[in-house]
């Protein structure tokens, strides 16, 4: 039991991180029906935009984090006015071909700027942890939980409570009409890309500490598996981003912890696979009819 | 008011306006009406800022808006009820009405025009909090208008706001309009109901693929046998 929750707790710290970069995703999507896959290394910009605050500028944990969380933020409106505004009415694979060509642009920037070789992350967060009944929690695990929680909380506020969120479910359900309310649809679009980028660079940094490893790579893989997450808990819908994340983390580290981490990606895959078999539009995605 | 000069618009090699010119002034309700593809909802597009017209002007209270932004026409004062209500799904009811406001910073004059869009539409006051794609069609109608009226547009512009109503909401939606015309509003209606639409107008217009093909009052046009002959059913 011990050992159960000790990998539910793991499980819970890994989910979150990729529920962080799945929101990116999901928002994107939402509002202009594009996989971003640059998305994933916006993640691992926020890693090495960490690195430099806490190594270049011997700057702590949060003006690593808040700093990351900016820089990533008007990376992403840079990236969305240069690479993806003027393909607005293009057809879709083109945008998402663009978006894989972001994505090769972003790791070689890195790899030429900042060497192919990975960095060790500073310890920016306190070593050691607590133990309660027998199971172990790090600090950096309280830590990284409680700060994507708040960001989640917040995320949430602006999207259900404040104008500028208004806006953007308007606009990613009816573009055309939030127009005619007077909704300006490209600002709106690059706050979302701005918003889901800050939350990508904050996992980037997050992940720096927790696994004290960075590399211009790193975002691939976590890229992908939030990328699944998005669609695990249905694409657009922001609660199922968060919901898909926390399922696959759990789900990696329990495979891991009781069978093999050689069978972890599988595992999260059949479960996709049998998800999107039952529930095509994802665990709390709604059947959209086609209109006629 | 609203004054369009020989506006063309093209969709790629189509033609869809060929030169229309038509004029709204204010206080009138003004009906357009026409079949489907005559080019009604493109000429509303065309006025919102939607869609980039090619050649001629349209000059609203006296200036000239056909290269201006969608936001910066609802700001001056023109708003659309656009085809087929479009209202936002999964937003409540009251945050629909809230968009509407989007361009206003007056909180207690929003929360008056909430309280008077209630007025005339009891039933969205009943649904508030409920989402608004679980509205029956004459509600979302009514829910796209309040929307409108929540931008205290000086002119209203309405995209067939009878399309798929039974004949007693119908009714009921155009008297809302004339009501909402009694306390100032100009309308510029588009109908293929032209029975109810010429019977409000003060002025109507006949648009045919692309062209004015008919004007005169709402009564000339519905005695006019061209007129009968082709929407009015014999």
């Amino acid at each position: 039991m011990v050992q159960f929750f000790q990998q539910l707790i793991n499980g819970l710290s890994l989910g979150s991180i990729y529920a962080l970069i799945a929101l990116g995703y999901t928002m994107v999507y939402g509002i202009i029906k594009l996989i971003n896959f640059a998305h994933g290394d916006i993640y691992m910009i926020g890693a090495y935009v960490g690195f430099i605050i806490s190594t270049k500028f011997n700057l702590g944990f949060f003006p690593s984090l808040i700093g990351a969380m900016i820089f990533c933020a008007i990376l992403g409106i840079l990236i969305e006015t240069i690479a993806y505004k003027p393909l607005r009415n293009a057809t879709r694979i083109t945008a998402l071909i663009t978006a894989i060509g972001v994505s090769y642009f972003l790791e070689a920037t890195t790899q030429q700027v900042m060497s192919t070789t990975p960095r060790s992350f500073p310890a920016l967060l306190p070593a050691g942890g607590i133990k309660i009944y027998g199971v172990g929690i790090s600090y950096q695990q309280i830590i990284m939980l409680f700060i994507t929680v708040v960001l989640m909380l917040a995320l949430q506020f602006v999207v259900n409570k404040t104008k500028v969120g208004r806006a953007m479910r308007a606009v990613s359900v009816d573009s055309d009409a939030a127009k005619l309310m007077g909704v300006d649809v490209n600002k709106t679009i690059s706050f979302t890309f701005a918003i889901g980028s800050a939350l990508a660079g904050a996992a980037g940094v997050m992940v720096g500490i927790y696994y004290n490893s960075i590399n211009p790579l790193m975002g691939l893989i976590p890229g992908l598996k939030a990328f699944i997450a998005a669609v695990f808990g249905g694409i657009g819908i922001i609660p199922g981003a968060m919901l898909g994340g926390v399922l696959i983390g759990i789900i990696e580290t329990l495979v891991s912890g009781y069978w093999s981490s050689l069978y972890r990606d599988a595992v999260v895959y059949v479960v996709l696979i049998v998800i999107l078999v039952v529930k095509p539009a994802g665990l709390l995605g709604k059947n959209v009819k086609e209109k006629v | 008011m609203l004054k369009i000069n020989d506006l063309n618009v093209h969709y790629g090699v189509i033609h869809a306006l060929k030169g229309i010119s038509i004029e709204v002034n204010e206080g009138e309700i003004v009906s357009l009406i026409g079949a489907n593809g005559a080019g009604k909802t493109t000429l509303l597009h065309a006025i919102s800022g939607l869609i980039k017209s090619s050649s001629g002007n349209i000059v609203f209270n006296g200036e000239d808006i056909t290269k201006k932004s969608a936001r910066d026409i609802v700001i001056l004062g023109l708003t659309q009820v656009p085809e087929g209500r479009r209202i936002f799904s999964g937003m409540s009811v009251e945050e629909n009405l809230l968009m509407g406001a989007f361009l206003r910073k007056d909180k207690a004059e929003i929360q008056k025009d909430l309280e008077n869009v209630y007025s005339k539409f009891p039933r969205l006051k009943e649904r508030l909090k409920q989402q608004a794609q679980t509205l029956s069609g004459g509600e979302q109608q009514m829910l796209a208008m309040g929307r409108a009226l929540m931008a205290k547009p000086k002119i209203l512009l309405l995209d067939e706001p009878s399309m798929g109503l039974s004949p007693l909401l119908v009714k009921e939606i155009f008297n809302i309009i004339q009501e909402i015309n009694r306390q100032g509003t100009t309308i510029l209606l588009v109908e293929q109901n032209a029975k109810m639409a010429l019977a409000i107008a003060n002025r109507a217009y006949v648009i045919e693929t692309g062209n004015i093909v008919l004007s005169g009052s709402g009564k000339e046009l519905a005695d006019s046998e061209e007129v009968k002959k082709a929407y009015l059913g014999g």
